[in-house]
């Protein structure tokens, strides 16, 4: 017989097994043989390799001290990095002085945070400071010769302020050329395109420690006697000339996204290229190819350690400089360590925001 | 003849299509056509009752993509206030013809005037024509990036150096006329697809062009956003805009069209009135192409 | 427009005072010539003749001036010019060659040893980097949660510190601790790895060992073939030819073995032997190039494995569905539908990687490797003054590698997208 009574059937728990923190350990920890044993691998690697340098960097770490000898040898050897602190960050800049790269540092941290949070205002307006006059401000700042502001030659600058500076005024100054080369590429006159093609394809090609070398000894060269360049200045122009190769291939993606319609559009509407390209193409393929440019910007920031090569004393050069140091020998792994982690965290910081970006973006389409 | 286009052509699709239409196609009933189409020119000029000067003068008109030749013979004159709708199978040229106008493609031979402007390799006269020419694509082509008032004031205060206040009165006027004043501060990826063409209508209006061109306007819009932007198409007919429209709604040909014209393989095949063009066409391939068009 | 006649009205006024009959003239031409020059600007099809025409001008006239200043600073210098130091006695050792080199060789000789310790670093690398890689980027999907926690660790860590500082790191940190020579780590008595380097056996190659290598390669010919007719079985009959992978071993053993013992050669071993403060013969690996080679290795590892996830991650979820509900077995399903799929996304940016590394070699000068940058661009350049020349041919050997590798891209990619269509 039909029974036309629905009985509704009340939702049960599931099996223990199915849910929770069981369930999550079986499916992802014990799934199958291979898997268990991979499991148990590792857990032993991590016990017998976490608790010694747990112990090395912390437990028996020696923090201050003022030479190798106050150090125990059981544990690392921090002093070496506390003591050489200033010397890490400011270079050789002199003392009574430093607050000047701490006015730049503290401006650098207004500005990223100014950027990056999302109820700021006036965001186009400190962007423009930032991309305009931040790096003049910034130079000023730090090279003083003005009233009130002691000249501090270049030789003296060092540190995480140098390898801030480098890569910062690297990229700033290289985003217009590279713009420029972008669109140079894809444009509809043929040598104007294989020139900025030839220039790209040059740079992209050879290493950058090549291009340093030149800079520093062929530039010398190609300027008129009277007028000379500091080193600082040249590795600049060398880091310059690589980066707007690279920066012209992000903003070139860019161009390639944005659809034929828009160019159309603005054709019809009677503007001309560099109205077309100013106000409507650029301004969304800027958008387009933000996570692209932190990525180079994010090599650059690496690449900067190159700078160590020509002489340069940057936060790495410095460092290695330091552990040359006959009062402070055999400290080389804390002070790699140290630098490995400073990059590191500028480094992955950067990469996470740029991914944020890219999901903000596939979103928002 | 040389056009400042910005976007490069994508020749490979069009010379494709060229075999597959080959192949398709019957020429012969094409070629017997086109005697009758000449006729058909004088006729018009006689029946149509609207202001006889010319805005714009098309003779000989050729145009290649590499070495197919889209484009064949073309001679069409559209007077001020007229409305003409072109008509046609995929590939037969009818979104090219209205392209060169505004020179967002160049054509190899043939003379076009636009309002007495002759389209030639002179940037002064490109600039002049395009500010005379408004056009309507069919992804509409909005700027994502600007708000929807802006992206009507831009061309008005860069290309027309209207002030942003006037630029921006205007706009709104003719953003009541396609009914979407309360949006204006919107960005196109908020508004729906017959919105955002609506939109590219007032964007175009705003230099207050002489001529309207539309590129399959309706194409690329779902079934119940046609009418809304159909509406707009009609009102703006009604207040005497000149207007050239490639679509595919006969409906709309039949209530607007001053007259029709039937394109293929590059050529006008045939020009008539509404009333003449769908109840006796001449060629048969019209006969065919209205039979596929009306019949689904 | 108006500026252009303001500068005729000028000009005109000028000429009047000083001399009537030749300002008619001039008055005339001025304006029409800017006249003229204004036509052809607004010209659609002139302007970018002007255009690229002023461009090339200026570098023409840029690339004289910085040749000509060159010139002069080089001669002020005394610094010769020319590629006749090429052939000049070096004077200078190399710590590792690949081709017989000694102070007494040229330098055009120190170029080539440099260019080949290049390629010899590059090659090695990558073929470790491809396998460390491809190794990482898949425990990175793998289900077990610690060891994807793991790769992603191992990722995260080292593409996010220099390069450079990881080289210097293996050099000054870890291999530097290594023991001395007498206290060296051995391993079977055979290989020994201390402060100097690594220390391999070297086989020699006599002339009886000849037969035996050439068999090897026969084998290895005969049983690709074997596959290949093997495969050809299936495809057309559906059956395979019973115990295939039996015969596939017979056969790659098989014949190699039998040679060896009909020709009775016998592989001696060039052993390592500790001598003084260090080991002679073998093959020694010395530390500059195993920090190098690690420091590239796990550094490009590091964006391999990136390059490997983005590529399988790439296959939609539906392609193994799909492949599964065919009936395919897992193994099958990974070999016939995923890798050719993500293969396809996966080369060109690890061409890339590859081509990364090749470059990132030239770091090698930091720690004293001597690749082309330390020996040619270093030394060489320090001892003959010739910047130009000299960092000129090492951009050339750079960008021809670079260069060559992104030809072959593009013509892969271009067959990749034609087979899509």
């Amino acid at each position: 017989m039909m029974n036309h009574e629905l009985k509704m059937i009340p939702a049960r728990e599931p099996p223990v097994m199915a849910v929770g923190v069981l369930a999550w350990i079986r499916n992802n920890l014990f799934a199958s043989t291979l898997s268990i044993v991979a499991t148990l691998l590792i857990v032993y690697g991590l016990f017998l390799s976490i608790p010694p340098l747990v112990q090395w960097a912390l437990v028996d770490a020696t923090w201050f001290g003022a030479d190798s000898n106050a150090c125990n040898r059981e544990g690392a050897c921090w002093a070496f990095v506390t003591a050489r602190l200033d010397q890490f960050i400011y270079g050789f800049y002199p003392a009574e002085h430093q607050w000047r790269p701490n006015l730049f540092f503290a401006q650098l941290a207004v500005l990223v945070l100014w950027l990056s949070l999302k109820w700021t205002p006036g965001k186009q307006w400190v962007l423009g400071y930032s991309l305009l006059l931040m790096p003049f401000v910034s130079w000023f700042l730090l090279y003083g010769d003005l009233p009130g502001l002691e000249k501090v030659e270049t030789h003296q600058w060092g540190g995480l302020m140098l390898t801030l500076l480098l890569a910062l005024c690297g990229m700033i100054a290289s985003l217009p050329f590279g713009v420029l080369l972008a669109l140079g590429r894809r444009s509809n006159m043929p040598v104007i395109r294989s020139l900025c093609t030839a220039y790209i394809e040059l740079w992209r090609g050879v290493p950058l420690i090549t291009v340093l070398f030149m800079a520093s000894v062929m530039l010398p060269l190609f300027v008129p006697e009277e007028v000379v360049f500091d080193k600082l200045l040249r590795a600049l122009i060398g880091i310059i000339l690589f980066q707007s190769a690279y920066m012209a291939e992000v903003v070139r993606g860019g161009l390639q996204a944005i659809p034929k319609g828009q160019f159309e559009a603005f054709n019809s509407l009677g503007l001309s290229y560099w109205q077309g390209m100013i106000m409507i193409i650029l301004p969304q393929a800027m958008r387009l190819v933000i996570p692209g440019v932190v990525n180079t910007f994010i090599a650059l920031f690496k690449d900067t350690s190159l700078v160590l090569v020509i002489g340069l004393f940057d936060l790495l050069a410095i460092i290695q400089a330091g552990l040359n140091d006959p009062a402070w020998l055999g400290n080389s792994v804390e002070g790699y360590l140290f630098a490995g982690f400073v990059f590191w965290i500028f480094c992955y910081g950067m990469s996470k925001y740029s991914q944020r970006l890219e999901q903000q973006l596939h979103q928002g389409r | 003849m040389a056009c400042q286009s910005t976007a490069s052509d994508s020749n490979n699709n069009y010379i494709k299509g060229a075999n597959l239409m080959d192949e398709l196609l019957d020429r012969s009933a094409i070629k017997d056509s086109i005697k009758k189409d000449e006729q058909a020119e004088v006729d018009i000029q006689h029946e149509s009752g609207i202001d006889q000067s010319t805005l714009i003068e098309i003779s000989g008109l050729n145009k290649w993509y590499g070495q197919f030749h889209v484009l064949r013979d073309i001679n069409l004159n559209v007077s001020k206030g007229e409305k003409i709708v072109i008509c046609g199978p995929s590939g037969s040229g009818k979104s090219t013809l209205i392209r060169c106008i505004n020179c967002l493609e160049e054509h190899q031979e043939g003379s076009i005037v636009v309002d007495g402007t002759r389209l030639t390799n002179d940037l002064k006269n490109i600039e002049t024509i395009r500010r005379e020419v408004g056009m309507v694509f069919q992804q509409f082509n909005l700027f994502p990036h600007l708000t929807i008032l802006e992206n009507c004031t831009l061309a008005p205060i860069w290309v027309r150096k209207q002030s942003r206040k006037d630029a921006e009165k205007v706009a709104m006027e003719y953003l009541e006329r396609v009914r979407i004043p309360d949006q204006a501060n919107k960005y196109p990826g908020q508004l729906s697809g017959g919105q955002q063409q609506r939109v590219a209508i007032a964007r175009s209006l705003c230099m207050n062009p002489e001529v309207m061109l539309f590129d399959e306007p309706t194409s690329a819009l779902d079934p119940e956003m046609i009418k809304e932007v159909l509406d707009v198409m009609i009102e703006l007919a009604q207040e005497g805009m000149t207007m050239l429209c490639v679509t595919h709604e006969m409906g709309f040909a039949r209530t607007v069209a001053d007259r029709v014209i039937f394109m293929d393989e590059g050529q006008i095949i045939e020009q008539a009135p509404p009333e003449a063009f769908f109840s006796n066409p001449r060629s048969d391939r019209t006969r065919k192409f209205l039979g596929q068009v009306l019949n689904h | 427009m108006r500026a252009f006649s303001l500068l005729a009205k000028i000009k005109k006024g000028r000429y009047v005072v000083t001399d009537p009959k030749h300002v008619s003239h001039k008055a005339n031409s001025t304006p029409r010539f800017l006249r003229e020059l204004l036509r052809l600007w607004r010209d659609a099809s002139f302007r970018p003749l002007i255009m690229q025409g002023t461009v090339v001008l200026i570098i023409v006239m840029l690339a004289i001036w910085v040749i000509s200043n060159t010139m002069h600073n080089l001669e002020h210098r005394g610094i010769s010019t020319g590629f006749d130091f090429l052939s000049q006695e070096a004077g200078f050792g190399i710590i590792q060659s690949l081709v017989e080199y000694d102070e007494s060789h040229s330098y055009g000789r120190t170029f080539v040893v440099g260019m080949l310790n290049t390629l010899l670093v590059s090659g090695l690398g990558i073929f470790f980097a491809t396998i460390l890689g491809f190794l990482v980027g898949i425990a990175r999907l793998s289900s077990n949660w610690l060891l994807a926690r793991l790769a992603s660790v191992f990722i995260e860590t080292f593409r996010n510190i220099p390069l450079l500082l990881q080289i210097l790191f293996w050099y000054f940190s870890v291999l530097a601790a290594l023991p001395h020579p007498r206290q060296s780590y051995a391993l079977w008595d055979s290989i020994f790895l201390n402060l100097r380097g690594l220390f391999l056996h070297k086989p020699i190659i006599e002339q009886g060992l000849l037969p035996v290598m050439v068999s090897v390669l026969v084998a290895i010919g005969l049983t690709l073939l074997f596959r290949l007719k093997n495969r050809m079985r299936r495809l057309d009959t559906g059956k395979p030819i019973p115990g295939a992978s039996l015969w596939m071993t017979a056969l790659l053993l098989g014949i190699p073995a039998v040679v060896w013992g009909l020709s009775g050669a016998t592989l001696t071993l060039d052993t390592p032997v500790l001598k003084g403060f260090n080991f002679r013969g073998g093959i020694a690996i010395i530390p500059e190039l195993g920090a190098l080679l690690l420091a590239l290795t796990i550094y490009t590892a590091a964006f391999i494995a990136e390059v490997v996830r983005a590529g399988i991650e790439s296959v939609q979820k539906g392609q193994k569905e799909a492949a599964a509900s065919l009936g395919l077995k897992p193994g099958k399903v990974l070999s016939l539908v995923v890798i050719p799929q993500a293969m396809r996304v996966i080369i060109p940016p690890l061409t890339n990687q590859y081509l990364n590394l090749a470059k990132n070699s030239s770091l090698a000068t930091a720690i004293g490797y001597p690749d082309l940058v330390s020996v040619f661009a270093g030394t060489t350049l320090n001892q003959t003054g010739q910047a130009v020349e000299v960092i000129a041919m090492t951009m050339a050997v750079y960008l021809t590698i670079s260069l060559t590798v992104s030809l072959l891209m593009n013509t892969y990619n271009k067959r990749m997208a034609l087979i899509e269509r």
